[in-house]
């Protein structure tokens, strides 16, 4: 047999793996040397009961659940941590009285002290210990003795909470802390009966990853706060979705009851997420009930007032038809790649225009010749997997704990399997620290510099065979550094990636929903490319935009200008750009206004047509996670009524007489007709990097949990986000004291400082988090020079 | 509150003793507990630091033994070892004696803060039994009175002397020589007793010896 | 009559033995000169030869452990000396490091020159100061001798010993979970494989060793093979540190070669206390199943002890006489394991649990028949089926208890213990001393 394996980027290399015989309950197999008795059981498909174990954690052996008898072994022997060898002859349950007899044992101690308090726990119904007890149990305890008791239940978190009395001791939780997320602040205390779950005095378990342990707990010892005595499994309705919050691609099972969503948990995908996903995507999905818009409305006399759907279809497609060919499309990250393939074709269709944007944050021209030539359309190459064999990853304006936490685990486990991680950054991050990294400090704005200077053994290793670039999107904030990536992957044959923070911006990229990119990064400009997409959507070459059209802060100006008649936008959040108020002023300076949305925002303030459009859960859709691998999902609440952006842009298209798919079968149809790009693409950029100034400047990313609109309604999630501190060097931090003013081109922010290692005449502040929102209070983006003065002294 | 410099500079001699950090918890979670008469949220936090753990890792460290207090212990620890050898050759015994002198049961500390009873498990000095420790120094051979007279003379200030070891110092004292065990006591009290001379006595007695070199023909 | 044989405790009666000087006085680090001229290999070959087996408990043969530890592997190698000593019972190894420590010091140097470890330390529990600063004193004269450091004795070898001292718990003398110990972990045991002696401290290669083990190193490689394996039997040879306890006239430690039966070992030790009838004695712990009198006569050897259906252990033995309630007994070893176990596993953290409170119950006069029966299958339950050897300890005293003394379990069914065997009649002080 061979197995393949990713060993490289995009290269499938078949492996040769020695096979072994051996025997399971007398049926004869062969399986990879190394490999586990309960995986092999598994199989053959014989469950063997099992606590502690989990597929990917390191073995612990401790709960003896999986006991079974090995030929020639005296005793019984865990099947969790028992490695086949050759000719090994294996009886479990099944087939051997001694493991049947040693299972029913440790059964029976298990439930010695446990409160069987089913009825009113959380697991009931879906409890591992439920489970095993009713076919491995004996029916009546022998013991008559008292049990163990607590007091209960005790907040390990402000989310997630213990009843210890429950807790079977099996470590699960404790190892996913330290193992996967590297976050060993929940611990086994004590020893022997008295052993218990718990952590520090007066220190929380923090971790983005915390949910997980909830989810992994084969008894109900641990529950979250969200969902505690909400429901029983068996009232809800499961349905397998895809996370929205980043571009991680996380497979999710999203649980609802009569139309709401009562809980989401991680769902096994080995290619993305493993068994995992972080907080943010398992405990915020409140925001989609809370405030959304119910109707369409139509601005009359200055004043919004309810409309049905055709008055507002058609009063939307009259607006547009009169500025066809002057209408700017403003997309959000977030949206599905269907969604977003209709903005980019009604763009190109019935609006007439090329002046299109997804992206509501830091921007820059290099960036969209990045994009065009390095990203666009282009193949899944780097994977998760990738990164475990990787000789090293390297990671640029990007901070994976924060911005793409399943890559952070990834990399986390690469890193325990020994790849070397390096980061080019002006701080020393917890999460660097958790894949073990090194630093190339790098003052914000300056981490082109570095890069075109690495150090020969960095340079070396990513010259090695699957060596990986990784690049997030705040390169586009940092003048050079998109270049010298791409320069450098060039150079070195190193894979790059790019990693944006959203789930909508990959897809969105390669639906066509930025000026000069038809779908599939066909570049606008170039004849066959525009013959594919003409043929795709029925119309003639010539009727696509000649012009290469406006994107980032030139289509911002456009509108602020005056040079745009309406604007057409989609899921935008104003505060999200980096210069608010300039957004803001662009959008009052457009005579008329589009709003698809679902919530009420600074946008529908100044609509004058909205439409209010499916939230996630309403809808089905595709995500492309950073790899650019497609995450698709169905609807999830299927009673719903809302239409996709997708639908009500077709509706749109129809009133102004272009014909577009309007359902997720047909866009995806008329997509996959398409095929991929195989023609030339732009050139990539060649921006030299900026000189450095003396200043202080700014650092800064967006935490994972953070005044974000989308964690709105979960004050138990948001009572776990990092507190709002400026991050400095001692040197630094010398000269301010206790807390820091720090003030921006826009305005101050006065915060508690923290010393860290950070690079010299640097703060770090987070980009928009409760009291540090740094585009509207600072007027600044990382990068921009800062004064520091001692708290309260601007 | 942190911790002074000269307990940093300890803890860091700790440290620099073994090949990696982390191996210095228990001597460090030792001199913490005899700065501060238990292991305090602080100590946890410095021994934490220098170890280079979380302080989860360290409560989870400093919960598992129990020689780590989480409690202010008194003065003076007096064990008794309750053990199924000592205790029933006399353990309980004692143990019940020193309880009603103290006013105190396992592992409470009289409210003037001297003495801190516990009931401890087996001392390796079943030969000697029952046996009691003063701040973890032998008493062996106790009986109740005997017993009770220790704690009656430690209570009047009195030099009370370990039948094997040096003159009873304070339970504080002792824990700082589990961190820094070359305490220079060494030399004190009786270096060998009659019981772990019983055997040597009685060959010595009888002519008996081990040959000291090789016999033929065995 | 088998003859005390003192070698290890040859010297204990020179006051000064525990000094540099004391030791030295008495042929002292001689053997340990005469090892750094030899091979390292023949000294494990040596080692091997002799037949020592391990004094820790399990018996395990020495030299072949060393022998496991692969060379040339470029990874630093460790010596770790269980110096853990809480077995019940067991109380050799704290005497030895009191009395003499500088023979577990020379001992020490000679076994790291032979697996080639340059750093060795001793783990000794936490509450026993005495032998701590004894041992430490030990260590830092032997650096000032030059017989710890860099290059000792123009050889080459450098040698760092370091005293850890414990902090209360049994399960540290497991030798996995004294390396999770030594570690600065919960003393927790680890899975095996890989083996100590692959992936020991700091995952490289480890041999651990009980104290007496160690201190049998210099009398093998000064004196030879053929002098050490004059003691005792082809299976068990060489001499043992007895520390024999409980009811008899003379409690203390008796050296003798392996083979020596309880019944000599009695006489030695002046026989019963007040002449009572042994009722009941363990050979070496309270880990090992125990015996009645009809059992003095089986030699103190490894082999013959697990012919006679228990083990030799620590080679400690404890000896109760009539007075003791067996059933008491029991129950105060199980609360023990109870209050040790560590907590990782299922059977021995809850079994334990389960155990102690029935027999606390039958301890009160209120046991049943069914309960008894119930009890032996828990430790079944336990026994071979735990993550270490400590689950399989817990379940060894009542199943042996009950199979010589079934009456008492019953008796205890309706008659709390205490009235069947007044306390105080088994107390060694009496009268005014008692109050
Ligand atoms: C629960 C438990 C406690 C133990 N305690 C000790 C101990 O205190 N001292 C010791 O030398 N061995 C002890 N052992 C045995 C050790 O695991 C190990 O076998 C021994 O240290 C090896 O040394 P040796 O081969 O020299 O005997 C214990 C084993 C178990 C399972
Ligand atoms: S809390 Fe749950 S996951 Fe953690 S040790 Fe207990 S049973 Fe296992
Ligand atoms: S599943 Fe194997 S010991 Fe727990």
């Amino acid at each position: 047999m061979t197995v393949t394996s990713n060993s490289g980027p995009g290269s499938d290399v078949a492996m040769p793996t020695d096979l072994i015989a051996v025997i399971i309950d007398g049926v004869e197999m062969s399986v990879p040397k190394g490999t586990l008795v309960i995986r092999a059981a598994e199989q053959l498909g014989i469950e063997i009961p099992r606590f502690c174990d989990h597929p990917l954690l390191d073995p612990v052996a401790a709960c003896r659940a999986c006991l079974i008898e090995v030929e020639g072994m005296p005793k019984p022997q865990p099947a969790c941590a028992q490695v086949l060898t050759d000719g090994m002859n294996v009886r479990t349950q099944y087939a051997s009285e001694v493991a049947r007899a040693a299972q029913e044992g440790v059964m029976e101690f298990l439930l010695l002290n446990h409160p069987l308090d089913c009825p009113v726990c959380d697991k009931g119904g879906e409890c591992p210990l439920q489970n095993q007890a009713m076919t491995v149990g004996r029916a009546e305890s022998r013991f008559d003795g008292e049990k163990r008791e607590f007091e209960k239940p005790v907040n390990v978190s402000a989310q997630v909470l213990l009843d210890r009395e429950r807790c079977v001791s099996c470590a699960r939780c404790t190892r996913f802390a330290e193992q996967i997320a590297g976050d060993p602040s929940l611990e086994l205390l004590q020893r022997g009966a008295k052993q218990i779950v718990g952590t520090a005095d007066d220190t929380p378990f923090e971790s983005y990853f915390s949910g997980n342990v909830v989810q992994i707990c084969p008894v109900g010892a641990l529950t979250s706060a969200s969902y505690r005595f909400r429901s029983r499994p068996f009232d809800l309705v499961s349905v397998p979705t895809t996370c929205e919050h980043c571009a991680s691609g996380c497979s999710l099972r999203t649980d609802y009851r009569r139309g709401v969503v009562t809980r989401r948990l991680a769902w096994d995908d080995p290619q993305v997420n493993e068994d995992w996903n972080c907080d943010k995507g398992r405990f915020a999905f409140a925001y989609q009930v809370h405030g959304r818009l119910e109707s369409p409305m139509i601005r009359e006399n200055g004043e919004l007032r309810v409309a049905s759907w055709p008055e507002a279809i058609d009063a939307a497609a009259r607006g547009l038809a009169a500025a066809r060919g002057r209408v700017g499309v403003l997309v959000g990250g977030r949206s599905t790649v269907e969604d977003a393939y209709a903005y980019a074709r009604i763009a190109r269709t019935a609006l007439a225009t090329d002046d299109i944007d997804f992206r509501v944050r830091q921007t820059s021209v290099e960036e969209d010749a990045f994009l065009a030539a390095v990203v666009a359309g282009t193949p899944v190459s780097v994977t998760y997997e990738a990164l475990e064999s990787a000789p090293v990853v390297l990671l640029v304006c990007l901070e994976p704990e924060d911005e793409s936490p399943i890559l952070q685990l990834r990399l986390r486990k690469a890193a325990r399997n020994g790849t070397p991680v390096v980061s080019i950054g002006a701080v020393r991050s917890p999460g660097l620290g958790k894949v073990r990294g090194r630093l190339l400090p790098a003052r914000p704005g300056g981490e082109g510099a570095v890069l075109a200077a690495l150090p020969d053994d960095v340079r070396a290793l990513l010259a090695q065979p699957g060596a990986v670039v990784l690049v997030g999107e705040r390169a586009a904030g940092s003048a050079g550094a998109l270049s010298a990536a791409a320069a450098l992957a060039r150079s070195t044959g190193a894979g790059l990636a790019w990693v944006p923070r959203r789930a909508g911006e990959r897809g969105a990229l390669d639906a066509g929903a930025l000026a000069g990119l038809l779908p599939g990064g066909r570049p606008l400009s170039d004849a066959s490319a525009r013959a594919d997409v003409a043929r795709a959507w029925g119309i003639a070459p010539t009727d696509l935009p000649a012009q290469r059209g406006r994107s980032g802060d030139s289509l911002l100006a456009a509108a602020r200008d005056g040079q745009l008649g309406a604007l057409l936008v989609g899921g935008v959040e104003l505060s999200d750009y980096a210069d608010p108020r300039g957004a803001q002023e662009a959008i009052d300076a457009v005579g008329f206004v589009v709003s698809l949305e679902n919530h009420h925002s600074a946008v529908t303030e100044r609509a004058d047509v909205i439409l209010p459009v499916a939230a996630v859960t309403e809808k089905a859709g595709t995500f492309l996670d950073w790899e650019g691998r497609p995450r698709p999902f169905e609807q999830v609440l299927r009673d719903a009524l809302t239409m996709s952006d997708a639908r009500v842009l077709a509706m749109i298209a129809d009133a102004m007489d272009v014909r577009m798919p309007a359902d997720v079968r047909a866009i995806r149809a008329e997509m996959g007709s398409l095929g991929p790009w195989t023609g030339a693409r732009g050139e990539a950029p060649s921006v030299a990097p900026a000189a450095s100034t003396d200043a202080t400047v700014l650092a800064s990313w967006r935490q994972l949990l953070d005044s974000g609109l989308m964690q709105d309604g979960e004050p138990h999630l948001a009572a776990t986000a990092r507190p709002t501190v400026a991050l400095v060097s001692a040197a630094t931090a010398a000269g301010v004291g206790e807390s820091v003013t720090v003030t921006g081109p826009g305005g101050s922010i006065t915060l508690p400082v923290e010393v860290g290692d950070v690079v010299d005449g640097v703060v770090w502040v987070p980009m928009n988090s409760p009291g540090c929102h740094i585009h509207a209070d600072l007027g600044a983006v990382p990068g921009s020079g800062v004064r520091l003065s001692p708290g309260g002294t601007a | 509150m942190s911790i002074s410099e000269t307990t940093r500079a300890q803890l860091e001699e700790l440290v620099a003793r073994y090949p990696r950090p982390r191996s210095a918890l228990m001597p460090m979670l030792h001199l913490m507990q005899s700065l501060d008469g238990e292991v305090t949220p602080d100590g946890i936090d410095a021994c934490a630091e220098l170890a280079g753990v979380s302080p989860a890792e360290a409560t989870a460290v400093a919960s598992f033994y129990t020689m780590y207090r989480r409690s202010p212990g008194g003065a003076h620890h007096i064990g008794v070892c309750i053990n199924t050898l000592c205790g029933l050759l006399g353990g309980d015994a004692v143990y019940e004696a020193l309880s009603e002198r103290l006013g105190v049961g396992h592992d409470q500390t009289t409210p003037d803060g001297r003495f801190t009873l516990e009931r401890i498990e087996c001392q390796a000095a079943c030969t000697h039994a029952p046996v009691m420790t003063v701040d973890w120094e032998f008493m062996d051979d106790v009986t109740p009175t005997s017993a009770v007279d220790v704690v009656d003379r430690l209570e009047r200030g009195e030099t009370v002397r370990s039948t094997r070891g040096p003159v009873i110092r304070t339970w504080r004292d002792t824990e700082r020589s589990l961190a820094f065990p070359d305490d220079g006591l060494a030399a004190e009290g009786t270096p060998v007793d009659a019981k772990m001379l019983a055997g040597l006595s009685l060959a010595k007695e009888r002519g008996m010896a081990a040959p000291t070199t090789a016999q033929e023909g065995r | 009559m088998t003859p005390l044989t003192p070698v290890i405790t040859e010297h204990w009666d020179d006051p000064e033995l525990f000094t540099l000087a004391g030791y030295r006085r008495h042929g002292g680090y001689t053997a340990l000169a005469s090892a750094l001229k030899q091979d390292p290999d023949a000294l494990i070959g040596m080692v091997k030869d002799s037949g020592l087996r391990g004094r820790g408990g399990a018996g395990f043969p020495t030299g072949l452990k060393w022998s496991f530890v692969p060379q040339n592997d470029g990874k630093p190698h460790y010596l770790v000396v269980n110096a853990d000593e809480s077995e019940p019972g067991a109380c050799k190894d704290i005497p030895i490091m009191i009395a003499n420590p500088h023979s577990l010091i020379e001992g020490v140097i000679i076994t790291s020159y032979a697996i080639r470890a340059n750093h060795a330390f001793i783990y000794i529990r936490g509450e026993v100061p005495e032998a701590i600063r004894r041992v430490a004193l030990a260590i830092r004269e032997a650096r000032e001798a030059g017989l710890i450091g860099r290059d000792i004795a123009g050889s080459g070898f450098d040698l760092d010993v370091v005293v850890h001292a414990g902090a209360g718990a049994y399960i540290c003398g497991e030798e996995t979970a004294l390396l999770d110990s030594l570690e600065g972990f919960r003393g927790q045991p680890r899975l095996k494989p890989p083996f100590p002696a692959v992936a020991g401290l700091y995952a490289s290669p480890t041999v651990i060793n009980n104290v007496e083990t160690i201190c049998n190193i210099p009398y093998i490689v000064g004196r030879g093979v053929e002098w050490f394996r004059q003691f005792g039997t082809e299976k068990s040879p060489g001499f043992k540190v007895f520390a024999v306890s409980g009811h008899v006239n003379r409690p203390g430690i008796y050296e003798a070669p392996l083979g020596i039966t309880m019944r000599e070992l009695l006489d030695y030790a002046g026989g019963m206390l007040d002449g009572r009838d042994v009722k009941f004695w363990l050979p070496g712990g309270s880990s090992v199943p125990l015996l009645t009198a009809d059992h003095l006569d089986v030699p103190m050897t490894y082999e013959a002890m697990a012919e006679a259906g228990t083990m030799l252990g620590t080679g400690t033995p404890m000896v109760f006489n009539d007075t003791v309630s067996v059933v008491k007994a029991v129950t105060r070893w199980l609360e023990f394991y109870k209050h040790e176990s560590c907590g990782k596993c299922t059977p021995c953290r809850e079994g334990t649990y389960f155990i102690t409170g029935t027999l606390e119950r039958f301890e009160h006069g209120h046991g049943s028949e069914r309960e008894m029966e119930t009890l032996v299958d828990l430790c079944d339950q336990i026994a071979g089926r735990s993550f270490c050897a400590l689950g399989d300890a817990a379940a060894t005293p009542y199943p042996s208890a009950l199979k010589y003394f079934r009456d008492e379990f019953v008796a205890a069914t309706t008659t709390p213990v205490d009235e069947q065997f007044d306390p105080a009649s088994a107390y060694v002080f009496s009268g005014a001393a008692a109050r």
